[in-house]
């Protein structure tokens, strides 16, 4: 699948934002006043933006709103009405928490909850496509809540929280690939299932049905991106897990070194992202002869 | 709506014959020609006479190479569009319920007035019958020319969709596959139509008829025919054995 910047920038800011603001429900960092705010403040940065983000690739984003409609069958609309709700909510408990001091603790965990149902929504706008039986697996969302879950320990301060779970992390990134990897050939598709000419013999594609690429390709045929995918894969293990845990643990703390340690896990993460795209292999591919 | 009738009260779709497509492509440009100019947005294309042209097709003509275990290899060629799939995933993925499908006829459609151009529908279908068009930013997709089949203003023979109009091969056939008794049904029961990645559970309305099996021998009366002359009489005759001596 074509590894879009605005899809990647989304899943993995929003991902942050809702988890630091899964935190934040919980009341962690117990914080009130100005620093309070600044907390929120990051946490609504990272989730509008991202959620802003995604609308950069849309082909007709001023219609938008309708995106909210069909919340009975589409995972992305239930995702798009679960984020205004995490949103509203926590936007109330922050109200309290900034400038009254209080903290509403029934509307903190139902915002928190409200966050993370966001993020397992935008998992599931990946898992329930089929078509790409790399993502149509469960491990799909829970890999999407544990970054969302770690990267918001991270944000939060909560370095007791965020040092294991980055090792939890990194193991769960590897245990996807692993069992990723071998999901396109486990799903039974091939290219004489696709043609329905299996039974006369072997299927080679001959002539391809148009000279230069088309939409199809460019979006569900991303075969470029894959040539560096081991390589990316041990630098992003390297950056969104083992590098953080050790600067987190081994010196003593700074805040400058727990800088240097989100900076480089969003970097991971980033890096990541791109290849959960890039090393998808759509159905499509099999009628050009390619994954 | 995006979520999917339980029930239509017709299956329109196409049945293609892969015995007899020729590969002219006729269909595809038949297909762009009336759908360009007709329902919804034109069907766009980007940097057509440079060197890197791409552009919306609903219908494309892919072709490929079978080799049996023991025999010769055979050509098929494989005309691919919507196959108006009765458990269609790539309508209730959509989120603002611009995709539908229709419960009068079963046609999977799309409102283009109420497309955001988020492509997941794209992703959904497994066939790639779903394109979005550069220019519009809408998804386009085969209509089986919903503006063709109902309209009293064309002539009746012309009441189809543009594609199986226009097949020189007879190779593209249109009618309701829920109608047993329907042409296009009988058709299927006889050729043992086929679904397309029958595993995906996206139950395709639309019928693939496999090619048939091909003669293995030339004709067994063959060499019974008269044969042409083995050895050349007068002039070359003459040139031949010159030049059979000199060589």
């Amino acid at each position: 699948m074509h590894p879009a910047p605005s899809i990647i920038f989304f899943t993995v800011f929003s991902g942050l934002g809702f988890g630091l603001l899964t935190f934040l429900g919980f009341g962690k960092p117990d914080y009130s006043g100005f620093t309070a705010f600044i907390f929120f403040l990051i946490a609504y940065v990272f989730a509008v933006g991202g959620l802003i983000s995604s609308a950069f690739h849309l082909g007709n984003p001023q219609r938008a709103l309708k995106a909210f409609s069909q919340w009975r069958s589409s995972w992305l609309s239930r995702e798009g009405c679960l984020a205004v709700a995490a949103l509203t909510v926590m936007g109330i408990y922050a109200i309290g928490v900034v400038f009254l001091n209080t903290s509403w603790t029934i509307l903190g965990l139902l915002g928190a909850a409200l966050s993370l149902a966001t993020v397992f929504g935008t998992s599931m706008i990946y898992t329930q496509i089929t078509t790409v039986p790399r993502w149509s697996h469960w491990t799909t969302p829970v890999l999407f809540i544990l970054y969302s879950l770690t990267g918001g320990a991270f944000l939060a301060g909560q370095t007791s929280i965020a040092a294991p779970m980055l090792l939890v992390l990194g193991v769960f990134q590897c245990v996807y690939w692993i069992i990723g990897d071998k999901l396109f050939s486990a799903s039974g598709s091939t290219i004489e299932t696709a043609t329905g000419l299996g039974n006369m013999g072997k299927v080679r594609m001959f002539e391809a049905p148009h000279s230069s690429k088309n939409y199809l390709m460019k979006e569900m045929v991303h075969v470029v991106g894959r040539k560096h995918a081991r390589t990316l894969r041990i630098i992003g293990v390297l950056c969104l897990s083992l590098l953080p845990y050790l600067l987190l643990v081994l010196p003593p703390f700074y805040h400058l070194i727990s800088l240097l340690a989100l900076l480089l896990h969003i970097g991971g993460a980033l890096i990541l992202r791109w290849l959960f795209f890039a090393e998808a292999e759509h159905t499509v591919g099999l009628y050009y002869g390619q994954r | 709506m995006t979520q999917l009738p339980t029930h239509t009260e017709k299956k329109l779709g196409l049945v293609i014959d892969l015995d007899t497509c020729v590969g002219c492509h006729a269909c595809v440009i038949s297909c762009k020609g009336w759908n360009t100019e007709n329902y919804g947005a034109p069907l766009s294309d980007q940097n057509p006479y440079g060197a890197d042209p791409s552009g919306t097709f609903l219908n494309r003509v892919h072709s490929y190479e079978v080799t049996p275990d023991e025999g010769a290899a055979m050509t098929v060629h494989f005309p691919k569009s919507c196959l108006h799939c009765e458990d269609a995933p790539c309508v209730t993925v959509c989120p603002t319920g611009a995709s539908y499908k229709r419960v009068e006829d079963g046609i999977v459609l799309v409102n283009e007035s109420d497309c955001i151009g988020c492509g997941l529908c794209a992703w959904a279908c497994p066939y790639g019958a779903r394109e979005l068009d550069q220019a519009e930013g809408v998804m386009k997709k085969c209509t089986l020319c919903v503006d063709r089949i109902y309209n009293e203003n064309l002539p009746e023979i012309d009441r189809e969709p543009a594609c199986v109009r226009t097949c020189p091969a007879g190779a593209r056939h249109f009618g309701d596959l829920g109608d047993e008794t329907s042409d296009v049904s009988k058709l299927v029961a006889e050729r043992g139509g086929m679904d397309l990645m029958p595993e995906l559970g996206t139950k395709p309305v639309n019928k693939y008829l496999p090619p048939r099996p091909k003669d293995d021998q030339i004709d067994i009366l063959a060499p019974f025919l008269e044969t042409v002359a083995e050895e050349p009489t007068g002039f070359l005759g003459w040139l031949d054995k010159t030049l059979e001596r000199i060589g």
